[in-house]
Protein backbone atom coordinates (compact mmCIF):
# COMPACT_ATOMS: atom_id res chain seq x y z
CA UNK A 1 0.00 0.00 0.00
CA UNK A 2 1.19 3.66 -0.81
CA UNK A 3 3.01 4.55 2.06
CA UNK A 4 4.07 8.18 0.73
CA UNK A 5 1.77 9.76 -2.16
CA UNK A 6 3.87 12.45 -4.49
CA UNK A 7 2.80 15.92 -4.62
CA UNK A 8 2.09 15.56 -8.91
CA UNK A 9 -0.26 12.71 -7.20
CA UNK A 10 -2.12 14.45 -5.22
CA UNK A 11 -6.09 16.04 -6.02
CA UNK A 12 -5.88 19.42 -7.94
CA UNK A 13 -9.07 20.52 -5.72
CA UNK A 14 -7.95 19.43 -2.25
CA UNK A 15 -4.31 19.09 -2.45
CA UNK A 16 -4.21 17.04 0.46
CA UNK A 17 -5.69 12.90 -1.32
CA UNK A 18 -4.19 10.95 -3.60
CA UNK A 19 -5.70 11.85 -7.14
CA UNK A 20 -7.50 8.23 -8.84
CA UNK A 21 -8.88 9.23 -12.11
CA UNK A 22 -8.42 12.03 -14.38
CA UNK A 23 -11.41 14.04 -16.24
CA UNK A 24 -11.52 13.34 -19.70
CA UNK A 25 -13.31 16.89 -20.44
CA UNK A 26 -10.62 19.21 -18.71
CA UNK A 27 -7.56 16.43 -17.84
CA UNK A 28 -8.37 17.36 -14.26
CA UNK A 29 -6.75 14.93 -11.63
CA UNK A 30 -9.24 14.31 -8.83
CA UNK A 31 -9.58 12.28 -5.72
CA UNK A 32 -12.72 10.14 -5.04
CA UNK A 33 -14.50 12.05 -2.72
CA UNK A 34 -13.89 15.44 -4.54
CA UNK A 35 -15.17 13.55 -8.05
CA UNK A 36 -18.25 12.34 -6.65
CA UNK A 37 -18.63 16.37 -5.63
CA UNK A 38 -17.60 17.71 -8.87
CA UNK A 39 -19.57 15.25 -10.67
CA UNK A 40 -22.55 15.77 -8.85
CA UNK A 41 -22.26 19.33 -9.06
CA UNK A 42 -22.15 19.31 -12.42
CA UNK A 43 -25.18 17.59 -13.04
CA UNK A 44 -27.06 20.48 -10.45
CA UNK A 45 -25.70 23.31 -12.38
CA UNK A 46 -27.09 21.70 -15.65
CA UNK A 47 -30.71 21.18 -14.25
CA UNK A 48 -30.40 24.64 -13.15
CA UNK A 49 -29.02 26.13 -16.07
CA UNK A 50 -31.98 24.29 -18.10
CA UNK A 51 -34.62 24.81 -15.51
CA UNK A 52 -35.04 21.24 -16.64
CA UNK A 53 -37.98 20.95 -13.03
CA UNK A 54 -40.12 23.05 -11.41
CA UNK A 55 -40.94 22.01 -7.78
CA UNK A 56 -43.36 19.69 -7.01
CA UNK A 57 -43.47 18.16 -10.27
CA UNK A 58 -43.65 14.04 -10.28
CA UNK A 59 -40.86 12.86 -12.71
CA UNK A 60 -40.48 9.41 -14.10
CA UNK A 61 -36.66 7.90 -14.33
CA UNK A 62 -36.43 5.21 -17.34
CA UNK A 63 -34.79 3.07 -14.93
CA UNK A 64 -33.29 -0.18 -17.09
CA UNK A 65 -30.91 -1.36 -14.46
CA UNK A 66 -27.82 -0.56 -16.15
CA UNK A 67 -25.12 1.69 -15.60
CA UNK A 68 -26.14 5.06 -16.57
CA UNK A 69 -30.25 4.99 -15.15
CA UNK A 70 -29.35 3.53 -11.94
CA UNK A 71 -26.30 6.34 -11.11
CA UNK A 72 -28.83 8.58 -12.67
CA UNK A 73 -31.69 7.75 -9.56
CA UNK A 74 -28.74 7.50 -7.84
CA UNK A 75 -27.91 11.24 -8.41
CA UNK A 76 -31.17 12.26 -8.67
CA UNK A 77 -32.03 11.28 -5.28
CA UNK A 78 -29.04 12.76 -3.67
CA UNK A 79 -29.51 15.87 -5.63
CA UNK A 80 -33.31 16.00 -4.83
CA UNK A 81 -32.71 16.13 -1.26
CA UNK A 82 -29.40 18.45 -1.53
CA UNK A 83 -30.87 21.12 -2.83
CA UNK A 84 -34.40 20.80 -2.11
CA UNK A 85 -36.11 20.51 -5.42
CA UNK A 86 -38.83 18.77 -4.00
CA UNK A 87 -39.35 16.67 -7.19
CA UNK A 88 -41.14 13.17 -6.40
CA UNK A 89 -39.75 11.07 -8.37
CA UNK A 90 -40.57 7.81 -9.81
CA UNK A 91 -38.88 4.79 -11.39
CA UNK A 92 -40.18 3.50 -14.41
CA UNK A 93 -39.08 0.26 -16.75
CA UNK A 94 -39.81 -0.94 -19.92
CA UNK A 95 -40.13 -4.96 -19.65
CA UNK A 96 -39.73 -5.84 -23.38
CA UNK A 97 -39.92 -9.21 -22.43
CA UNK A 98 -36.53 -10.77 -23.57
CA UNK A 99 -35.64 -14.05 -21.17
CA UNK A 100 -32.23 -13.82 -19.74
CA UNK A 101 -31.72 -10.23 -20.07
CA UNK A 102 -34.57 -7.71 -19.19
CA UNK A 103 -35.94 -10.35 -16.64
CA UNK A 104 -32.46 -10.28 -14.84
CA UNK A 105 -32.06 -6.40 -15.02
CA UNK A 106 -35.39 -6.10 -13.67
CA UNK A 107 -34.63 -7.80 -10.69
CA UNK A 108 -31.87 -4.68 -10.42
CA UNK A 109 -34.43 -2.54 -10.96
CA UNK A 110 -36.67 -3.56 -7.82
CA UNK A 111 -33.66 -3.52 -5.42
CA UNK A 112 -32.82 0.13 -6.81
CA UNK A 113 -36.16 0.19 -5.40
CA UNK A 114 -35.79 -0.11 -2.14
CA UNK A 115 -32.04 1.21 -1.69
CA UNK A 116 -33.54 4.60 -3.36
CA UNK A 117 -36.91 4.32 -1.57
CA UNK A 118 -38.56 4.89 -4.97
CA UNK A 119 -42.29 3.91 -6.10
CA UNK A 120 -41.32 1.24 -9.28
CA UNK A 121 -43.66 0.92 -12.21
CA UNK A 122 -43.07 -1.83 -14.67
CA UNK A 123 -44.83 -2.04 -18.11
CA UNK A 124 -44.89 -4.85 -20.42
CA UNK A 125 -44.77 -5.19 -23.98
CA UNK A 126 -47.09 -8.18 -23.48
CA UNK A 127 -49.73 -5.76 -21.80
CA UNK A 128 -49.30 -3.15 -24.18
CA UNK A 129 -48.39 -5.28 -27.22
CA UNK A 130 -49.78 -8.42 -26.84
CA UNK A 131 -46.45 -8.98 -28.09
CA UNK A 132 -42.56 -9.73 -26.10
CA UNK A 133 -39.42 -9.67 -27.90
CA UNK A 134 -38.93 -13.06 -27.63
CA UNK A 135 -41.87 -14.07 -29.70
CA UNK A 136 -41.35 -10.97 -31.96
CA UNK A 137 -37.90 -12.18 -32.60
CA UNK A 138 -39.07 -15.64 -33.19
CA UNK A 139 -41.34 -14.77 -36.01
CA UNK A 140 -39.38 -12.05 -37.77
CA UNK A 141 -36.26 -13.09 -37.28
CA UNK A 142 -33.38 -11.21 -34.85
CA UNK A 143 -32.17 -8.88 -37.98
CA UNK A 144 -34.57 -5.97 -37.55
CA UNK A 145 -34.93 -6.69 -33.32
CA UNK A 146 -33.38 -3.22 -32.37
CA UNK A 147 -36.36 -1.35 -35.11
CA UNK A 148 -39.17 -3.13 -33.35
CA UNK A 149 -37.47 -2.71 -30.10
CA UNK A 150 -37.03 0.80 -30.25
CA UNK A 151 -40.50 2.19 -31.97
CA UNK A 152 -42.29 0.18 -29.01
CA UNK A 153 -40.25 1.22 -26.40
CA UNK A 154 -40.43 4.57 -27.25
CA UNK A 155 -44.13 4.33 -26.85
CA UNK A 156 -44.18 2.29 -24.09
CA UNK A 157 -42.16 4.90 -22.10
CA UNK A 158 -44.85 7.62 -22.95
CA UNK A 159 -47.70 5.02 -21.91
CA UNK A 160 -46.20 4.01 -18.30
CA UNK A 161 -45.79 7.74 -18.03
CA UNK A 162 -49.21 8.78 -18.45
CA UNK A 163 -50.42 5.67 -16.12
CA UNK A 164 -48.60 7.25 -13.68
CA UNK A 165 -50.05 10.40 -14.47
CA UNK A 166 -46.41 11.96 -14.96
CA UNK A 167 -45.18 14.02 -17.55
CA UNK A 168 -41.68 14.17 -17.58
CA UNK A 169 -39.35 11.43 -18.01
CA UNK A 170 -35.88 11.46 -17.79
CA UNK A 171 -33.40 9.15 -18.93
CA UNK A 172 -29.78 7.93 -18.39
CA UNK A 173 -28.55 9.05 -22.12
CA UNK A 174 -24.83 10.16 -21.79
CA UNK A 175 -22.20 12.67 -23.27
CA UNK A 176 -21.12 9.66 -25.69
CA UNK A 177 -24.28 8.90 -26.46
CA UNK A 178 -25.18 12.32 -27.40
CA UNK A 179 -22.29 12.23 -29.66
CA UNK A 180 -22.76 8.68 -30.83
CA UNK A 181 -26.05 10.13 -31.96
CA UNK A 182 -24.75 13.23 -33.93
CA UNK A 183 -22.09 11.44 -35.53
CA UNK A 184 -24.60 8.56 -36.63
CA UNK A 185 -26.89 11.36 -38.18
CA UNK A 186 -23.79 13.16 -40.08
CA UNK A 187 -22.70 9.37 -41.50
CA UNK A 188 -26.48 8.80 -42.28
CA UNK A 189 -26.91 12.23 -44.14
CA UNK A 190 -29.69 12.59 -41.28
CA UNK A 191 -28.97 16.50 -40.69
CA UNK A 192 -32.88 16.97 -40.24
CA UNK A 193 -32.23 14.83 -37.24
CA UNK A 194 -29.04 16.55 -35.99
CA UNK A 195 -30.66 19.58 -34.26
CA UNK A 196 -33.49 17.58 -32.58
CA UNK A 197 -30.57 14.81 -31.37
CA UNK A 198 -28.86 17.49 -29.68
CA UNK A 199 -31.33 19.07 -27.28
CA UNK A 200 -31.72 18.18 -23.28
CA UNK A 201 -35.56 18.20 -23.49
CA UNK A 202 -37.53 17.23 -25.85
CA UNK A 203 -41.16 17.85 -26.37
CA UNK A 204 -43.48 17.28 -29.82
CA UNK A 205 -46.01 19.17 -30.29
CA UNK A 206 -49.58 18.16 -28.90
CA UNK A 207 -47.06 15.13 -26.76
CA UNK A 208 -47.91 15.06 -23.27
CA UNK A 209 -44.82 13.62 -21.99
CA UNK A 210 -41.66 15.40 -22.45
CA UNK A 211 -38.28 13.47 -22.03
CA UNK A 212 -35.24 15.12 -20.82
CA UNK A 213 -31.41 13.89 -20.59
CA UNK A 214 -29.25 15.37 -17.22
CA UNK A 215 -26.61 13.35 -18.11
CA UNK A 216 -26.33 15.41 -21.37
CA UNK A 217 -22.58 16.64 -20.68
CA UNK A 218 -21.38 13.35 -18.46
CA UNK A 219 -18.88 11.62 -20.02
CA UNK A 220 -19.84 7.57 -19.87
CA UNK A 221 -16.18 7.17 -18.09
CA UNK A 222 -17.53 9.14 -15.31
CA UNK A 223 -20.85 7.72 -14.71
CA UNK A 224 -18.58 4.14 -14.79
CA UNK A 225 -16.20 5.31 -11.91
CA UNK A 226 -19.33 6.77 -10.09
CA UNK A 227 -21.01 4.31 -10.20
CA UNK A 228 -17.56 2.08 -8.95
CA UNK A 229 -16.78 4.71 -6.02
CA UNK A 230 -20.24 4.90 -4.67
CA UNK A 231 -20.62 0.98 -4.83
CA UNK A 232 -23.74 1.49 -6.37
CA UNK A 233 -25.96 -1.64 -7.81
CA UNK A 234 -26.28 -2.19 -11.69
CA UNK A 235 -26.64 -5.11 -14.09
CA UNK A 236 -24.64 -4.92 -16.95
CA UNK A 237 -25.03 -7.67 -20.05
CA UNK A 238 -25.05 -7.50 -23.67
CA UNK A 239 -28.94 -7.44 -24.99
CA UNK A 240 -29.29 -11.04 -25.94
CA UNK A 241 -30.08 -9.75 -29.33
CA UNK A 242 -27.34 -8.10 -31.33
CA UNK A 243 -26.78 -4.68 -31.35
CA UNK A 244 -26.90 -2.30 -35.09
CA UNK A 245 -23.90 -2.90 -36.62
CA UNK A 246 -23.34 0.96 -38.02
CA UNK A 247 -24.26 2.04 -34.48
CA UNK A 248 -21.54 -0.55 -33.00
CA UNK A 249 -18.72 0.92 -35.70
CA UNK A 250 -19.57 4.39 -34.70
CA UNK A 251 -19.30 3.77 -31.08
CA UNK A 252 -15.85 2.09 -31.78
CA UNK A 253 -15.10 4.93 -33.66
CA UNK A 254 -15.45 7.18 -31.10
CA UNK A 255 -14.20 5.40 -28.15
CA UNK A 256 -10.83 5.33 -30.59
CA UNK A 257 -11.18 9.24 -31.00
CA UNK A 258 -11.83 9.68 -27.45
CA UNK A 259 -8.60 8.18 -26.22
CA UNK A 260 -6.65 10.62 -28.52
CA UNK A 261 -8.21 13.54 -27.70
CA UNK A 262 -11.00 13.29 -24.44
CA UNK A 263 -12.44 16.44 -25.17
CA UNK A 264 -14.00 15.15 -28.86
CA UNK A 265 -17.17 13.84 -27.00
CA UNK A 266 -18.07 17.34 -25.74
CA UNK A 267 -16.69 18.99 -28.61
CA UNK A 268 -19.30 16.53 -31.30
CA UNK A 269 -22.02 17.60 -29.02
CA UNK A 270 -21.37 21.08 -29.11
CA UNK A 271 -20.97 21.20 -33.35
CA UNK A 272 -24.49 19.64 -32.86
CA UNK A 273 -25.91 22.18 -31.05
CA UNK A 274 -23.99 25.19 -33.13
CA UNK A 275 -25.35 23.50 -36.85
CA UNK A 276 -28.77 25.09 -37.83
CA UNK A 277 -30.14 23.97 -40.99
CA UNK A 278 -30.98 26.41 -43.50
CA UNK A 279 -34.86 27.00 -44.15
CA UNK A 280 -36.55 24.88 -46.56
CA UNK A 281 -39.07 26.46 -48.83
CA UNK A 282 -42.44 25.05 -47.89
CA UNK A 283 -44.66 23.24 -50.69
CA UNK A 284 -45.58 20.87 -47.86
CA UNK A 285 -49.72 21.30 -48.88
CA UNK A 286 -48.57 19.88 -52.31
CA UNK A 287 -46.41 16.59 -51.69
CA UNK A 288 -47.36 14.10 -49.52
CA UNK A 289 -45.18 10.71 -48.89
CA UNK A 290 -47.20 7.95 -49.83
CA UNK A 291 -45.93 4.56 -47.84
CA UNK A 292 -46.07 1.51 -49.01
CA UNK A 293 -49.05 -0.30 -46.95
CA UNK A 294 -50.74 2.65 -48.41
CA UNK A 295 -51.24 5.07 -45.82
CA UNK A 296 -49.91 8.77 -46.73
CA UNK A 297 -48.47 11.53 -44.62
CA UNK A 298 -50.35 14.53 -43.70
CA UNK A 299 -49.04 17.77 -44.13
CA UNK A 300 -49.32 18.79 -40.86
CA UNK A 301 -45.98 17.50 -39.05
CA UNK A 302 -46.90 18.08 -35.60
CA UNK A 303 -50.10 16.94 -33.35
CA UNK A 304 -51.66 13.97 -36.02
CA UNK A 305 -53.08 11.26 -34.19
CA UNK A 306 -52.39 7.08 -35.06
CA UNK A 307 -56.36 6.26 -36.27
CA UNK A 308 -55.58 2.86 -34.67
CA UNK A 309 -53.80 3.52 -31.02
CA UNK A 310 -54.41 7.57 -30.72
CA UNK A 311 -50.74 8.16 -30.40
CA UNK A 312 -48.62 10.89 -31.27
CA UNK A 313 -48.21 10.22 -35.36
CA UNK A 314 -46.83 11.64 -38.35
CA UNK A 315 -48.73 9.26 -40.58
CA UNK A 316 -52.30 7.64 -40.44
CA UNK A 317 -51.08 4.61 -38.47
CA UNK A 318 -48.38 5.40 -36.35
CA UNK A 319 -45.16 3.11 -36.94
CA UNK A 320 -46.08 0.99 -34.14
CA UNK A 321 -49.06 -0.05 -35.22
CA UNK A 322 -47.57 -0.97 -38.99
CA UNK A 323 -44.66 -3.01 -37.35
CA UNK A 324 -47.57 -4.90 -35.04
CA UNK A 325 -49.82 -5.76 -38.23
CA UNK A 326 -47.39 -6.91 -39.97
CA UNK A 327 -46.29 -9.17 -37.31
CA UNK A 328 -49.87 -10.32 -36.49
CA UNK A 329 -50.29 -11.15 -40.13
CA UNK A 330 -47.34 -13.59 -39.54
CA UNK A 331 -48.53 -14.71 -35.89
CA UNK A 332 -48.24 -19.08 -36.06
CA UNK A 333 -52.10 -20.01 -36.00
CA UNK A 334 -51.24 -23.53 -33.80
CA UNK A 335 -48.73 -23.26 -30.79
CA UNK A 336 -46.79 -26.46 -31.26
CA UNK A 337 -47.66 -28.67 -27.58
CA UNK A 338 -44.64 -28.20 -25.84
CA UNK A 339 -42.87 -25.03 -27.43
CA UNK A 340 -42.27 -22.42 -25.02
CA UNK A 341 -41.58 -18.74 -25.52
CA UNK A 342 -38.05 -18.22 -25.06
CA UNK A 343 -37.94 -22.16 -26.65
CA UNK A 344 -39.02 -20.67 -30.42
CA UNK A 345 -36.68 -17.89 -29.96
CA UNK A 346 -33.61 -19.72 -28.70
CA UNK A 347 -34.71 -22.54 -31.97
CA UNK A 348 -34.65 -19.29 -34.57
CA UNK A 349 -31.01 -18.32 -32.87
CA UNK A 350 -30.04 -22.04 -32.93
CA UNK A 351 -31.43 -22.41 -36.76
CA UNK A 352 -29.19 -19.26 -37.35
CA UNK A 353 -26.13 -20.68 -36.56
CA UNK A 354 -26.16 -23.81 -38.08
CA UNK A 355 -24.00 -24.11 -41.29
CA UNK A 356 -23.56 -27.27 -43.64
CA UNK B 1 15.55 -14.52 -12.16
CA UNK B 2 12.33 -13.62 -12.49
CA UNK B 3 10.10 -12.04 -9.28
CA UNK B 4 6.83 -13.30 -8.90
CA UNK B 5 3.70 -10.96 -7.95
CA UNK B 6 0.19 -12.45 -6.54
CA UNK B 7 -2.37 -9.89 -7.84
CA UNK B 8 -6.13 -10.01 -8.02
CA UNK B 9 -7.84 -9.35 -11.27
CA UNK B 10 -11.27 -8.08 -11.28
CA UNK B 11 -14.09 -8.29 -14.38
CA UNK B 12 -17.15 -6.25 -14.53
CA UNK B 13 -19.01 -4.33 -16.46
CA UNK B 14 -20.00 -7.98 -18.23
CA UNK B 15 -16.35 -8.25 -19.23
CA UNK B 16 -16.99 -11.48 -16.98
CA UNK B 17 -18.39 -12.91 -20.28
CA UNK B 18 -15.76 -13.78 -22.22
CA UNK B 19 -13.66 -15.23 -18.92
CA UNK B 20 -16.10 -18.22 -18.50
CA UNK B 21 -18.71 -15.89 -15.62
CA UNK B 22 -15.32 -15.04 -13.08
CA UNK B 23 -15.74 -12.08 -11.70
CA UNK B 24 -12.79 -11.89 -9.76
CA UNK B 25 -9.24 -14.36 -9.75
CA UNK B 26 -5.99 -14.43 -7.82
CA UNK B 27 -2.97 -14.21 -10.38
CA UNK B 28 0.39 -14.67 -10.32
CA UNK B 29 2.16 -13.15 -12.71
CA UNK B 30 5.93 -13.30 -13.64
CA UNK B 31 7.95 -11.31 -15.63
CA UNK B 32 9.79 -12.79 -18.39
CA UNK B 33 12.87 -11.09 -18.18
CA UNK B 34 14.52 -10.00 -14.80
CA UNK B 35 12.86 -7.03 -13.78
CA UNK B 36 9.61 -6.87 -11.75
CA UNK B 37 6.20 -7.99 -13.58
CA UNK B 38 4.17 -4.95 -14.68
CA UNK B 39 0.48 -4.71 -16.24
CA UNK B 40 1.42 -5.68 -19.48
CA UNK B 41 2.62 -9.51 -17.63
CA UNK B 42 -0.68 -9.51 -16.29
CA UNK B 43 -2.74 -9.00 -19.51
CA UNK B 44 -0.59 -11.39 -21.31
CA UNK B 45 -1.19 -14.03 -18.37
CA UNK B 46 -5.12 -13.06 -18.56
CA UNK B 47 -5.20 -13.09 -22.34
CA UNK B 48 -3.14 -17.01 -22.15
CA UNK B 49 -4.29 -18.56 -19.15
CA UNK B 50 -8.59 -17.07 -18.59
CA UNK B 51 -9.46 -15.87 -21.49
CA UNK B 52 -12.00 -18.99 -22.74
CA UNK B 53 -12.06 -18.36 -26.36
CA UNK B 54 -9.65 -17.13 -29.11
CA UNK B 55 -12.24 -15.40 -30.91
CA UNK B 56 -12.99 -13.26 -27.68
CA UNK B 57 -9.05 -11.46 -27.27
CA UNK B 58 -10.23 -8.76 -29.83
CA UNK B 59 -12.98 -7.71 -27.12
CA UNK B 60 -10.42 -7.72 -24.74
CA UNK B 61 -7.35 -6.20 -26.77
CA UNK B 62 -6.53 -3.77 -29.44
CA UNK B 63 -3.22 -2.78 -30.96
CA UNK B 64 -1.05 -4.40 -28.25
CA UNK B 65 -2.99 -2.87 -25.12
CA UNK B 66 -6.48 -3.11 -23.18
CA UNK B 67 -9.47 -2.18 -25.93
CA UNK B 68 -10.85 1.49 -25.79
CA UNK B 69 -13.94 1.50 -23.13
CA UNK B 70 -12.39 -1.18 -20.86
CA UNK B 71 -11.63 1.24 -17.76
CA UNK B 72 -8.65 -0.13 -15.97
CA UNK B 73 -7.96 0.51 -12.28
CA UNK B 74 -5.25 -0.31 -10.37
CA UNK B 75 -6.32 -0.38 -6.63
CA UNK B 76 -8.59 2.13 -7.71
CA UNK B 77 -7.09 4.55 -9.50
CA UNK B 78 -7.28 4.88 -13.02
CA UNK B 79 -3.90 3.20 -14.87
CA UNK B 80 -3.42 6.82 -16.76
CA UNK B 81 -2.50 8.10 -13.51
CA UNK B 82 -0.21 5.09 -12.74
CA UNK B 83 1.80 4.72 -16.12
CA UNK B 84 -0.52 2.62 -18.03
CA UNK B 85 1.16 -0.77 -19.05
CA UNK B 86 4.50 0.14 -17.68
CA UNK B 87 2.97 0.16 -13.80
CA UNK B 88 4.87 -1.96 -11.73
CA UNK B 89 2.77 -4.50 -10.25
CA UNK B 90 3.09 -5.09 -6.11
CA UNK B 91 1.81 -8.81 -4.35
CA UNK B 92 -1.86 -7.93 -2.98
CA UNK B 93 -2.60 -4.97 -5.94
CA UNK B 94 -6.00 -5.20 -7.13
CA UNK B 95 -6.53 -4.27 -10.96
CA UNK B 96 -10.35 -4.09 -11.97
CA UNK B 97 -11.00 -4.06 -15.96
CA UNK B 98 -14.67 -2.55 -16.41
CA UNK B 99 -16.33 -2.71 -19.86
CA UNK B 100 -18.07 0.69 -20.25
CA UNK B 101 -19.84 -0.70 -23.55
CA UNK B 102 -22.94 -1.96 -22.84
CA UNK B 103 -25.80 -0.39 -22.52
CA UNK B 104 -27.11 1.86 -20.00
Amino acid sequence: MPSAVKINALCELCHCRKAVMRRPKNLQKLCKECFIHVFETEIHRTIQREHLFYRGESVAIGASGGKDSTVLAAVMKTLNERYDYGLHLILLSIDEGIVGYRDDSLATVKRNQSQYEMPLEIVSYKQLYDWTMDEIVACSGIKSSCTYCGVLRRQALDRGALKLEVHHVITGHNADDMAETVLLNILRGDTARIEQSVNITTNSQGSPVKRSKPFKYAYEKEIVLYAHYRKLDYFSTECTYAPEAFRGTARTLLKNLELVRPSCILDIIHSGEQLKLKHKRRNASSEMEVRSNGSVSLPNKDGNRCERCGYLSTNRICKACILLEGLEINRAKVQIDGTSVDGAAKLTKTLEHLAF
Amino acid sequence: MSTRVIVKAEFLGGLDSIFGGIKETKCTVEANDSTLPTIKDLIKHITDHLLVSPNDYCVFIQEDTVRPGILVLINDTDWELEGELDYELESGDVVTFTSTLHGG
